[in-house]
């Protein structure tokens, strides 16, 4: 996976110098990518007869899972506020 | 939201496709996933590197700034390990590893796959949608009960694009330099957390 922060370092590097230029292209190119790579998870997904036998388990999972971070961002997000926010507004 | 559907819409298609054996064997077997995520990847960064906002924020808000994204990934990785073990159904570093997506489903499904396999993978597309979407619906109550912020946290990765517009009408448009800047900075936290989680 080194690979994959080198290759986003390399971007990150050519955008810096690009950006000046109008890259319009670029949305459209990360959208496209980001289809086919789902389409192609969905392939694997779609072959694979443990994950399609157990589908309501990984939704619960999920739900677990998403449940937890979304309650703890909020309170973290509560303290900040509190502490570092609030007062200035005032 | 518009632009969810269209890519879960793709996996589903892929998942009909290829439970229906409509997908040759040599297209499952021979999986050119590892370099679309390469290309990708590339193109982040160019989006990343080109993108003036984060100096621009910076500049307007002062390193301030920076305290709610920090806020959001440790409020996110201590709520997700919390209810992880009391459900008991993933290991540890499997719910963190999920969780660091922040809603980032795209990358995150991608990267879990190649570490840890498709059904962990397919957990963590599952539930980072489901982040978007909870954020999309309780944005309001979210705000009304632990604060204006509190939107923008749970957006994780998603509140410089799909969910920015239902965070400017809930918490004002006084937040939008802080929720895009908090998007930039947990989306780029993405690649690097769920690495991090899924090699422990």
């Amino acid at each position: 996976m080194l690979t994959v922060i080198g290759i986003m370092a390399a971007g990150i590097f050519l955008g810096y110098l690009l950006r000046k230029k109008r890259l319009a292209f670029v949305p459209k190119i990360i959208s496209l990518a980001i289809y086919a790579l789902l389409f192609f998870l969905g392939i694997t997904v779609g072959a694979n007869r443990d994950i399609m036998d157990n589908l309501g388990t990984i939704g619960l999972d999920a739900l677990v899972i998403t449940s937890g971070a979304v309650i703890g961002s909020a309170f973290a997000a509560l303290f900040i506020y509190k502490r570092f926010f609030k007062e200035e507004k005032k | 939201m518009k632009g969810s559907i269209i890519i879960v819409s793709f996996f589903i298609l892929g998942v009909i496709l290829s439970y229906s054996d409509w997908i040759p064997q040599s297209v499952i077997e021979n999986d050119i996933t590892i370099y679309i995520l390469y290309l990708l990847m590339f193109f982040v960064g160019i989006s990343v590197g080109s993108d003036r906002t984060v100096f621009s924020a910076v500049k307007q808000q002062g390193f301030k700034i920076f305290i709610l994204p920090i806020g959001t990934i440790i409020g996110t990785l201590a709520g997700s390990a919390i209810t992880g073990l009391l459900y008991g159904g993933r290991s540890l570093t499997d719910c963190l590893a999920v969780a660091s997506g922040f809603g980032y489903y795209s990358l995150s499904s991608i990267f879990i796959t190649e570490f840890k396999g498709a059904e962990l993978g397919t957990v963590a597309l599952v539930s980072n949608v489901l982040r978007e979407i909870i954020t999309l619906l309780f944005a309001p109550l979210l705000a009304y009960y632990f604060g204006k912020l509190a939107p923008i946290s749970s957006g994780g990765a998603t509140t410089m694009d799909t969910t920015l517009p239902i965070i400017t009408k809930v918490s004002g448009k006084e937040f939008i330099v802080i929720s895009v800047f908090h998007g930039i900075i947990v989306d780029f936290s993405v690649p690097f957390l769920v690495t991090f989680f899924c090699t422990l």
